[in-house]
């Protein structure tokens, strides 16, 4: 009995690790003249302060400024937002995607984080031929083998992360590697684009180990950094979220930057240095699409998003907000929601806004390249506000920050 | 071989959270019958109460390892009395879904309020920086958890054999019936057990704060590898689970060092192991499996 009631236990409990609420979805007929937006995105696991509800804010938050700036010539006045849990997991998003599309008629599903539910997304919006801007996924299969002619990336990905940070850091005289990545989808990626991006620059990668997700512990990793032959210069880290938070504390703890090792961070938002706390992590180099204080433009539009929220905007509520404008000003300009008229106004198009600046929507392979920043965790004394956390090192201008079109065949 | 011990090192760190949360755990069932479930979302508690008294009250972490645990034992008393109390009777199931239950909601609450980002909890200043080993440099903090571990670890194990109360909780742990049978109000001493278990709960995610991330889901993390060293230590074994604790930290981190990738199925894979040899746990009495 004991022991059945165990295996009963575990097997709750691996429910339990992975439990989120329910799936939401907006409800509404379909109706010839209005817009529908549809925000799929995480809004109860680790990805939700990141996106999550603050993505749907954002997304309203660009409807309601374009019904302003358009208030006697818009194509329509109806544009109403509804949202998605995918709860990080393909299978819920594809339900979700399928929903809308189908049933609730949305014309564009924006960000998803995480990219095993991002590219089951692209499969759904490919096979409707209905759009898809994705802003909180990293894979470069979106664009790369997996490309397809309705779903656009927005943002960042794994390779602007990596030729941002890893070629950076390896130039500036950390040429020795250690590599630690998480072991799923986005972990692996960001190892390839790392270590591709690092040996280019003419460093080595001397020892790539992947780490259990999620995990609590790393002090093996620690243990194991300084004692490597030959001594790496610099541990990179690609895990995201809570383990990024556990790794951190816990390189600090051993140390391991008094014994001569340094810490180079694959993807970070404003909210893991408000975990960590910005004297763990001054100094720290990483790779971002934008930061909300980087200019009077960016600024002025974050205090928007905090009166509307209370909370400082990620890249990826930002990026919400410049996709959805960029598509419903396209929509304007066709006249019209049909798809392939929208993506003709969209491909090859060029634009700057708060968000992106000298962006273009890449035709071949629909990656919409930006400008890129490499910039650098802050001091404590250094910081004059709530919330700002970092400094530029250096803009990475658009056509360096992506990779050229590969693998892609529409 | 440096680096050997160390990893066996790291195995005792982590392995102390492990102890201390199997030891709760172990006497709560081997009191109640009743396995848990919301354990993990105790020691979760233990964290964030740490955090929220240092973030209100600006309650330092050394008064936190004595208040938190205390607060959270009392919540465990009343979650017992209220609660747990009025399914004991019933099928083991019921037990284990309301606790389930609220393991979800105490989970929901915390992300209601805190979100899923994790909040920042820095170390005392007082053990920061590291010692000598001998062989190596440890991070101060981290020899402290291991030190603190045992020594509440020996502390729990005297309180069991020395002491007239201790001989009645462990006798109603491992034979309830037959202490019953002794005249012995078992009854009376389940809440302050349960209320107990918790403590340790809470005091271990504490412990937990100032080098792990403090998140709503750190307990629902954990408690898989909790439930993994009861089974192999022996449900209702005191000694078992605190000594399967450290097994299952040292286990994987080796692992990590040897088996990235596969580190995480080694401790299933001895509980496998350990279940086809022996059925009742490395500790377990065969006699102490009820059918």
């Amino acid at each position: 009995m004991a022991t059945k009631l165990m295996a009963a236990v575990l097997v709750a409990g691996v429910t339990l690790a992975g439990c989120g609420g329910g799936p939401q979805s907006g409800g509404g007929k379909v109706s010839g003249d209005a817009i529908k937006l549809g925000v799929i995105t995480d809004l109860s696991g680790v990805y939700s302060d990141v996106g999550g509800k603050n993505s749907v804010e954002a997304a309203k938050m660009a409807v309601d400024d374009f019904t302003k700036a358009h208030s006697d010539d818009a194509v329509t006045k109806n544009i109403d937002v509804s949202q998605a849990d995918h709860q990080n997991k393909p299978e819920i998003a594809n339900t979700a995607a399928r929903e809308m599309y189908d049933r609730d008629g949305v014309d564009a599903i924006f960000d998803v984080p995480t990219s095993s539910a991002a590219l089951a997304i692209a499969t759904v919006a490919k096979q409707n031929k209905k759009l898809y801007f994705n802003t909180g996924a990293a894979t470069t299969e979106l664009t790369g083998a997996q490309c397809n002619a309705y779903t656009y990336h927005y943002a960042y990905d794994t390779y602007m992360l990596a030729h941002g940070t890893g070629t950076t850091v390896t130039e500036q005289g950390a040429k020795r590697w250690y590599i630690i990545y998480p072991d799923y989808a986005f972990g692996q990626d960001m190892n390839k684009s790392f270590t591709e991006a690092i040996e280019k620059a003419g460093g080595t990668v001397g020892a790539a180990d992947p780490t259990p997700f999620p995990n609590d512990n790393f002090s093996t990793f620690m243990t194991k950094a300084p004692n490597l032959n030959p001594k790496p210069d610099v541990l990179g880290v690609m895990q995201a979220g809570g383990d990024l938070v556990n790794v951190v504390k816990q390189y600090n703890e051993f140390g391991l930057k008094a014994k001569g090792v340094g810490l180079a961070v694959g993807l970070m938002f404003d909210t893991d240095i408000a975990s960590i706390g910005v004297e763990s992590l001054s100094g720290t180099l990483f790779t971002t699409a934008w930061f909300w204080n980087m200019d009077d433009k960016s600024r002025e539009w974050a205090d928007r998003f905090k009166e509307r929220t209370g909370k400082r905007p990620t890249f990826d509520h930002a990026a919400v907000y410049s996709a959805v404008t960029q598509y419903l000003e396209a929509v304007q300009r066709a006249g019209t929601d049909d798809a392939d008229a929208v993506r003709k106004e969209l491909d090859g198009m060029e634009f700057t806004d708060f968000f992106a600046r000298n962006a273009k929507i890449r035709a071949e392979d629909h990656s919409v390249v930006h400008d890129s920043y490499l910039v650098k965790v802050k001091s404590k004394s250094a910081m004059k506000e709530d919330g700002d956390f970092t400094e530029l090192v250096r803009k990475i201008p658009a056509a360096e920050a992506f990779r050229k079109p590969t693998g892609c065949d529409m | 071989m440096t680096e050997l011990l160390q990893q066996l090192v790291n195995g005792l760190v982590s392995g102390s959270f492990y102890a201390l949360l199997a030891l709760g755990l172990s006497v709560i069932f081997g009191m109640l019958g009743v396995v848990n479930f919301a354990h993990g979302a105790f020691y979760m508690l233990g964290a964030v109460g740490a955090f929220v008294l240092l973030d209100t009250v600006g309650l330092s972490w050394w008064l936190a390892l004595l208040v938190v645990p205390i607060v959270l034992g009392i919540l465990g008393m009343a979650f017992e009395r209220l609660l747990v109390a009025r399914l004991v009777s019933l099928d083991p199931l019921y037990n284990f879904l309301l606790t389930f239950g609220i393991a979800l909601i105490l989970q929901d609450v915390v992300r209601l309020r805190y979100g899923v980002a994790s909040q920042p909890y820095s170390r005392p200043a007082l053990l920061d920086g590291s010692v000598d080993l001998g062989l190596f440099d440890y991070p101060k903090y981290q020899v402290f958890v291991f030190a603190f571990s045992v020594v509440v670890s020996v502390l729990v194990w005297l309180a069991l054999t020395r002491t007239r109360v201790g001989v009645i909780v462990r006798a109603s742990t491992e034979r309830p019936e037959l202490t019953r049978a002794l005249g012995i109000d078992v009854r009376r001493w389940v809440t302050p057990v349960f209320g107990f278990g918790i403590a340790l709960a809470g005091l271990a995610g504490v412990l937990a704060a100032p080098m792990r991330a403090v998140n709503a889901n750190m307990g629902a993390d954990i408690i898989i590898v909790i439930f993994a060293v009861v089974v192999i230590g022996g449900l209702g074994s005191v000694f078992g689970s605190v000594t399967a604790g450290y097994l299952v930290g040292m286990i994987t981190a080796v692992g990590n060092l040897y088996v990235p990738a596969f580190s995480q199925s080694l401790v299933f894979v001895l509980m496998a192991l350990v279940l086809l040899v022996r059925p009742a746990g490395l500790f377990g009495r065969e006699e102490g499996v009820r059918t």
